[in-house]
């Protein structure tokens, strides 16, 4: 009836998880109960749950990759406390099968549910804001998007609780994750999580694809287009592109364990390096899914706050399309020492280290945008130089990797892990950090409280220093990555230090909460009237903030790139105002559940895949398709925003969009 | 207080990484490696310091509060600038693609090193979680324990019988995957008497951490005096041998065999014989 599900599926002989479950469990009840006391749940269910606007859904991906931020860092605490503790003959506290799983849920949550539904959030709040339009091109393909990366959450952090996680990496390199040694549902928890907010995440690649090609502001070509514009779209072509290898090479390694193939098994003819070619020709474009965007917050922050447009932003745009092309012709670098040979090996060393000079000019490009500027240090401001300065480093340690000789002492070693969490930190979290702060005050009218923020900073930056730095020295002197215990004594002082940086980080993570809670509180004194809080370059700032679902109540016309900015100094302020102007009925989607039921029947369908309950499958299966057909059939996808409703917002917000 | 602190645990991290792992080689791989990894940061320290210097040197002049600084509201291009950004990183990576290649053709695993001494055939097995080493011409055989002799070229052949894992002697240079039903090959020599850690630098399961075994270098004389004694003190390597090892265990101590059935390692890596290991528990 219930598959391999019974109640010896949840640990409860091992407490740490019953803990860490017990209280994650008590904090759920305790805001379930508030919102229903409070009775939020129609505020809630109309207002957020069912929304298709396209900043709501920003802002929620935002939510939910903040909170896994947490779960993914508490992994990365119980790792560097266990590998502070276990050194000599000590073995820690966290046994092999147990410190393999958080290992392996920590690479998957920072990687898919964290970093990815960042970027996925900036995005998807910004670019129908930066490209002068009312939404995205497909609102409920947006939502369903969405819903189905929780339904991915959802199932990995039941994981914890029933049953266990995969512990075989984040990758999951067969044979290692095959039934023959993996046989739990640990893989299949991965795999389905996993195939189900991929799918997300095409959906949403798709949409935002269309969205930048197709939906621009008039007169807006792609030489007016914004930066991060540009960059997003290098990351969602990449997302069309690669996602579908994931997809596929998940599901040819579900055929093995669930229906007996042997795509990449070690008998009958099953070939377990055709999985590592596969998943790193995903696997390397995604590190480019994750970086492009975060350049593009870069390359507005430094412009914005420098004064000053964006220097060569033609060498920019060039830079961002060579690298996304790039990057699909350089994945044998993650596996140097599989023995390809000299002409493999130095051809893709070779196209790795090319990567490095579009790279490098940005880099350059950043700088000469500082060059001559009046840079204001705000919080944004802090995240980018600590990003340049940061990546840099991370670079040179990437390309350093990308010699193959090189790689034959440091692939796999602590050296390469200080070497991604260098680029994933220093790059995407500090582009991501910067992304928030700076469009904070557009989603919800007020900046956020910059002393808090710039210590904010300071932690991350100085934790990050002091985590991995450390590992790059322990990587030189043989440490290798996923040890559960090591016996070199001269190893422990550097793994101390290593914890005392996440000890650091951590503090970050919490002033960040304190940041959220304290500018909330006091959000009466940071208000954005101007709906420019920051002397803005592009449309987005000029409108008021938060913008109304329609976004812009006139569609600008756009004249050239950073055109708000020339607005602003051919007509002096952003204050003009021009009451008396017509406004035209606005058609907006209409909200549905179709993607928050999409993504109930698809957990109930990946729940029971994981533990073969088939009848749950089916269902699962069955209501997915429903949902499906109900919302083909759906006829009334449009609310019309009667003129004068927009009129009147406009009277009360100033009209600042006038100007353009 | 805190300096003090801090200056300790920074010369410890220098002296650390100095007399052990994969910058303190003894053996000529290693050490041609350790070359390209000075070279090749020496290169790009040389793009990679001034950048930081001149991103904070900007940062600062340029700051917003500097009356001195000269604000350029519309400077967004200069040909000149573009040419000199473009060319920096490349030639940079120009250098550096031209020790990529030389030096993946120089140090591909499978090329025999340059030396006058015969090389010393080695094959080596991963098991889930112990190290088997066979001496083909020796007819011997040790296990999580590998014995050779100094200033001869090491010849490995390699294969799994279980998930990939990564053969990886730091001080000796060059790693390399151990995968089943296939051979990997990796040549390396100790150029002096020693004992050296090695590991498995690939996740293998539960039993990964503890993966690993001493490399003993000893001089020629001392490793003949070791393949005899290790042939006088019996053991038998077979089929039956290896079908106890597939079981999942710990590496736990060595051992040696007198006797190795020959052709095993080709059995094994060629999937005829290989024992799927038993399912590992849950």
């Amino acid at each position: 009836m219930l598959g391999r599900l019974s109640w010896a599926a949840i640990p409860f002989d091992v407490p740490v998880v019953m803990i860490a479950a017990g209280s994650v469990g008590f904090l759920i009840f305790c805001v379930l109960a508030l919102v229903t006391v409070k009775g939020w749940w129609p505020y809630l269910w109309r207002e957020w749950i069912t929304s298709v606007d396209h900043k709501r859904i920003g802002v929620m991906y935002i939510f939910l990759a903040l909170l896994m931020l947490v779960r993914g860092f508490s992994d990365a605490m119980l790792m560097r406390s266990q590998l502070a503790l276990a050194a000599g003959h000590a073995q820690g506290y966290l046994p092999p099968e147990h410190y393999d799983q958080i290992f392996s849920a920590h690479g998957t949550i920072m990687i898919f549910f964290v970093a990815m539904p960042f970027v996925i959030g900036l995005m998807n709040f910004v670019l129908p804001l930066q490209l002068g339009v009312r939404d995205v091109a497909f609102p409920v393909l947006n939502s369903i998007g969405f819903w189905l990366s929780a339904a991915g959450v959802l199932l990995v952090n039941v994981s914890l609780v029933v049953g266990e996680f995969a512990r075989t990496g984040w990758l999951a390199y067969p044979p290692l994750s095959e039934v023959a040694y993996s046989p739990g549902v640990g893989v299949d928890y991965y795999l389905w999580s996993l195939q189900i907010s991929g799918l997300g995440t095409l959906l949403s690649g798709i949409n935002l694809t269309t969205t930048i090609l197709k939906l621009r502001a008039p007169g807006m070509g792609y030489r007016q287009m914004p930066i991060f514009c540009w960059t997003a779209l290098a990351s969602n072509l990449l997302i069309v592109a690669a996602f579908p290898i994931l997809t596929a090479t998940f599901a040819m390694l579900l055929l093995d364990r669930y229906c007996g193939f042997h795509f990449f098994t070690n008998d009958l003819g099953g070939n377990p390096m055709m999985y590592i070619n596969l998943i790193w020709s995903w696997g390397h474009p995604e590190v480019y899914i994750l970086i492009l965007p975060a350049f593009g917050v870069f390359s507005e922050v430094v412009a914005t706050f420098s004064g000053k447009p964006l220097f060569g932003r033609r060498s920019m745009v060039m830079a961002t399309l060579v690298i996304c092309m790039l990057s699909f012709v350089v994945w044998l670098h993650h596996f140097f020492t599989m023995g390809a040979g000299a002409n493999v090996n130095a051809f893709f060393g070779v196209m790795t280290m090319i990567i490095a000079v579009p790279t490098g000019v940005k880099v350059f490009n950043w700088l000469f945008t500082l060059y001559g500027g009046r840079i204001r240090f705000t919080v944004p401001v802090y995240w980018a130089l600590g990003f340049m300065v940061t990546f840099v480093i991370g670079g040179m340690t990437g390309v350093l990797m990308a010699i193959p000789p090189a790689d034959f002492v440091l692939h796999n070693s602590l050296f390469l892990i200080a070497h991604f969490h260098n680029v994933a930190i220093g790059g995407v979290v500090f582009g991501v950090m910067a992304g928030i702060s700076y469009w904070f005050p557009k989603a919800f009218g007020f900046t956020l409280n910059e002393r808090l923020g710039k210590a904010v900073f300071w932690c991350w930056f100085v934790g990050f220093y002091l985590a991995f730095m450390p590992l790059y020295v322990l990587g030189l002197m043989g440490a290798t990555r996923r040890m559960q215990h090591y016996s070199n004594m001269h190893w422990r002082p550097l793994m101390l230090v290593a914890l005392a940086g996440a000890l650091l980080i951590l503090l970050g993570i919490v002033l960040t909460g304190v940041q959220l809670a304290v500018s909330i509180r006091r959000r009466a004194l940071n208000r954005d009237v101007t709906g420019d809080p920051w002397n803005g370059r592009t449309l987005e700032w000029s409108i008021p903030s938060p913008p109304p679902v329609w976004n812009f109540s006139h569609l600008p016309q756009v004249g050239r790139a950073d055109w708000f900015w020339t607005m602003k100094q051919q007509r002096g302020t952003a204050q003009d105002r021009n009451i008396n102007q017509t406004y035209e009925t606005i058609h907006v989607p209409r909200n549905t559940p179709t993607g928050f039921f999409l993504a109930f029947f698809a957990v109930l369908l990946g729940f029971s895949l994981i533990w073969r309950i088939w009848w749950g499958a089916g269902l699962g299966l069955l209501g997915a398709i429903v949902v499906c057909l109900i919302q083909a059939w759906r006829t009334d996808g449009e609310i019309e925003v009667p003129a004068e409703k927009v009129a009147a917002f406009e009277r009360l917000h100033g009209l600042k969009e006038s100007a353009v | 207080m805190w300096l003090r602190v801090f200056s300790m645990t920074g010369a410890a991290m220098l002296m650390g990484s100095c007399s052990e792992g994969v910058l303190d080689p003894h053996g000529p791989v290693g050490k041609a490696e350790r070359i390209i990894l000075y070279d090749a940061t020496a290169i790009m320290l040389a793009v990679v310091i001034p950048v930081i210097v001149l991103t904070l040197v900007f940062a600062w002049w340029f700051r917003a509060r500097n009356s001195r600084a000269r604000y350029r509201p519309d400077w967004e291009f200069s040909g000149r600038i573009e040419m000199i950004i473009w060319s920096i990183p490349a030639l940079v990576i120009l250098f550096l693609g031209g020790i990529a290649w030389t030096g993946s053709h120089d140090l591909d695993p499978p090329v025999p090193l340059q030396e006058s001494a015969a090389p010393l055939d080695i094959e080596v097995i991963s098991f889930d979680w112990q190290w088997l080493f066979i001496y083909p011409h020796e007819g011997i055989a040790s296990l999580n324990r590998l014995v050779v002799p100094a200033g001869v070229p090491l010849r490995f052949r390699l294969t799994s019988t279980t998930v990939m894992n990564s053969f990886f002697v730091p001080q000796l240079g060059s790693q390399i995957y151990a995968m089943p039903n296939m051979v990997t090959r990796l040549n390396l020599e100790a150029d002096q008497p020693g004992t050296f850690e090695g590991l498995s630098a690939q996740f293998s399961g539960d039993g990964f951490s503890d993966m690993r075994f001493d490399l003993v270098s000893m001089v020629p004389e001392a490793f003949q005096d070791w393949v005899s004694t290790t042939k006088a003190q019996g053991g038998v390597l077979d089929t039956s041998t290896v079908a106890e090892l597939v079981k999942p265990a710990k590496a736990e101590g060595s051992q040696t065999y007198a006797q190795v059935s020959a052709g095993l390692f080709d059995s094994i890596s060629s999937g005829h014989k290989t024992a799927v290991s038993p399912q590992r528990g849950q």
